[in-house]
């Protein structure tokens, strides 16, 4: 079985998301070396761009979007679009912030690419990956061409602003709210950002990596079992 | 949140006495409620800001509608969710693949079946088995989550039922639930929360005698949905409470992201399973069920209409399963699960075949068994979004892993969640009374809506 743990290939190293360093073989790292293999060292990498052909309806679809931001957008699709990645039959296309809303537009309203139902999005926390810590995943259904794609935006923790897409999608106002709630992305231009899960005045956002479970040992006919963050873990 | 009743002065009260110049305002601490009632105070308008739940009968679990209701006319609604939020996706973040499945099954309780398989079909995508998945376990999934979607229409027409004061379809409705809920345990050894569905297929084969029963539970079944119909399709009381009540048409529909038996009651003809369809449905004869009239009238006969649907693909089910036996989980022995269970006289647990021979007979076995069990198996990185069509609509995992032996990252986009944003929609301009329609058409769950 694919460990997912190859080193990034040296011609898309450049723009695969190295999310992850493990180090070790076993994922444990709270016992000394026993086995030799604690030196090994392997970068996670995700998300290497696409080479065309992309293969099925993504290779028209991409070439329509990128007509259509043309004469929309400074810089047309290049600007907007960082990179098209195309992994298990999914395409991702990882849009720049600023252009995220264009991008949406052009999706929703084009003709040929009418992705007219708003999925949801939700957040995704990669602590490693610095400069682009926080990611924000938007699912797109087309039920005209029964499609779907995959907006993936990225922010830096240090300034976490997205724009709001509830102006074209107004049922982004939940999801956004919940992305608020659970990671600390501000969405700018949402009309009411609130905490939706948890309360009005809680600290935190507790989906990041760095906000712990939680929780106290259960004692169990006389031996307690640790909290499950505190376990240990193997990945 | 606690509210206080106080006497505040509002300018234009009429001058009928002492007590009705000094207009009684609800005056609220504490969150969003110091601003609603100032602005209240300030308009001087005869407007009450009501809180209907979180503690209600007709709001389906904890859910908190603030209405603001002009007389009898409901001028504003909104929904504040988040008083069932038990962190169930951060949870899955600490436990290995396998265990994700005891925990996602947890989110809509009344469709726990369909949370499993929506996420075991995102780790099989992820680790690239999807086409390695035996038919026998893909047929026992559809088997399954239909008879799931059956239970849990019932409890969306009992309940609505229930709340517009037509009891007989709410004691029918539990009253057909328990025979499927008394299969689903036959199968799986628990009425709910089942666990049954794992990466890979299924935990465990139907036992013996499980297709007649189930054979044998559907004529009642069919009978009981036909009570319902008869009460309620032509029911002048119930017809009249629902037509034209809770109105989303197709833009308001698509605008909202609406999707379900809300949607189809547009027309439109949108269900996975049909037009993406997963786990073989392609292969299955079924209709796809559309009413015309936008309102909460079609959505009943929808999900009515659905029931009868589902049992005929329960039947394929049935007619495919004595057929052809044969394995129910994936060939590959690093990711099947390697305990063999048996339903003993106290439920299902470790099959004692399987512990002699892991104990008694094998240390490669054991070691196997260990590993797989508490450390769980690697998924190749990546990520990935998997919708099915549950009862609610579509209900869709997010899976991302890091290549490790638990999820990344779990995010589950739950159709109550997305669906209880049209409730504003719905109920703003509409009577009180009507609220609670509009709620019961949409049917949240908000075990689903909070996670």
């Amino acid at each position: 079985m694919s460990e997912g743990t190859d080193r990034a290939p040296a011609t898309a190293g450049e723009q695969a998301e190295i999310i992850k360093v493990r180090r070790g073989m076993f994922g444990v790292s709270d016992g000394g070396d026993t086995s030799g293999y604690g030196g090994l060292v392997a970068s996670v990498a995700v998300a290497v761009p696409a080479e065309r052909p992309y293969g099925g309806w993504f290779d028209a679809a991409v070439d329509r979007l990128a007509e259509v931001l043309t004469g929309v957008t400074d810089g047309g699709f290049d600007a907007a679009v960082e990179k098209v990645v195309v992994d298990r039959g999914e395409l991702t296309l990882f849009v720049r912030r600023a252009a995220l809303v264009v991008v949406c537009q052009a999706l929703r309203d084009d003709p040929d690419l009418r992705f007219e139902l708003f999925s949801g999005v939700s957040g995704v926390h990669y602590p490693e990956e610095t400069g682009r810590e926080l990611h924000a995943v938007y699912h797109l259904t087309s039920v005209t061409h029964n499609r779907r794609v995959r907006l993936e935006v990225t922010c830096p923790d240090a300034d976490a602003h997205l724009p709001s897409v509830v102006p074209v999608y107004p049922s982004a106002n939940w999801h956004e709210r919940e992305t608020w709630d659970f990671f600390g992305i501000v969405f700018d231009g949402h009309p009411s950002l609130t905490r939706i899960a948890m309360p009005d005045d809680w600290p935190g956002h507790p989906q990041r990596k760095d906000y712990p479970l939680g929780g106290i040992p259960v004692e169990y006919k006389g031996a307690a079992v640790p909290p499950p963050d505190t376990r240990r873990a193997y990945s | 949140m606690t509210e206080q009743t106080s006497e505040t002065r509002a300018a234009g009260g009429d001058a009928t006495g002492a007590a009705a110049a000094q207009a009684r305002v609800l005056n609220a601490t504490g969150g969003d409620w110091a601003e609603l009632s100032e602005e209240a105070i300030s308009l001087g308008e005869e407007r009450i800001v009501v809180n209907m739940g979180p503690q209600h009968p007709s709001t389906h679990g904890v859910l908190r509608l603030i209405l603001e209701i002009d007389g009898e006319t409901v001028t504003e609604a909104r929904c504040a969710v988040g008083y069932l939020h038990t962190g169930i996706e951060k949870n899955m973040e600490y436990r290995n693949w396998t265990q994700g499945v005891t925990f996602c099954t947890r989110m809509d309780y009344l469709s726990p079946l369909f949370q499993e398989t929506a996420y075991c079909l995102g780790v099989e995508r992820l680790l690239g088995i999807a086409d390695d998945v035996p038919e026998r376990a893909s047929v026992l999934r559809v088997m399954m989550m239909e008879l799931t979607r059956v239970s849990s229409h019932l409890v969306a027409l009992a309940t609505a039922g229930m709340e517009l004061g037509a009891l007989t379809v709410m004691t029918i409705g539990f009253r057909e639930r328990e025979r499927i809920l008394k299969i689903l345990e036959l199968i799986t050894g628990l009425r709910m929360n089942h666990a049954y569905v794992r990466p890979g297929g299924v935990i465990q084969d139907v036992p013996p005698g499980a297709v007649d029963a189930i054979r044998d539970t559907l004529p009642g079944l069919r009978r009981g949905i036909s009570d319902i119909e008869k009460l309620s399709n032509e029911n002048p009381l119930l017809v009249r409470r629902l037509k034209g009540i809770a109105h989303l048409d197709l833009t308001g529909c698509m605008a909202l992201g609406v999707t379900g038996p809300v949607l189809r009651a547009t027309g439109l003809p949108h269900d996975l399973r049909a037009s993406q369809p997963y786990c073989g449905y392609e292969t299955y004869d079924f209709e796809v069920q559309t009413w015309d009239t936008c309102d909460a009238y079609g959505r009943m006969r929808i999900r009515i209409n659905e029931m009868r649907e589902s049992l005929r693909i329960v039947e394929q089910c049935l007619q495919r399963l004595e057929r052809r036996p044969g394995p129910v989980m994936v060939a590959d022995r690093k990711i099947a699960w390697p305990a063999q269970l048996a339903i003993g006289t106290d439920g299902m647990g470790n099959s004692l075949d399987h512990i002699r021979e892991i104990m008694g007979t094998s240390m490669e076995a054991l070691i196997h068994h260990f590993k797989l069990v508490t450390e769980g198996f690697r998924v190749p990185a990546g990520q990935v979004y998997v919708p099915v069509e549950a009862p609610r609509g579509e209900l869709a995992v997010h899976l991302v892993s890091d290549g490790g032996t638990r999820p990344y990252r779990a995010h589950f986009r739950d159709p109550s969640f997305h669906n209880l944003q049209a409730v504003a929609a719905m109920a703003e301009g509409g009577q009180l009374a009507d609220v609670v329609v509009a709620l019961a058409s949409i049917d949240p769950v908000l075990g689903g809506v909070d996670r």
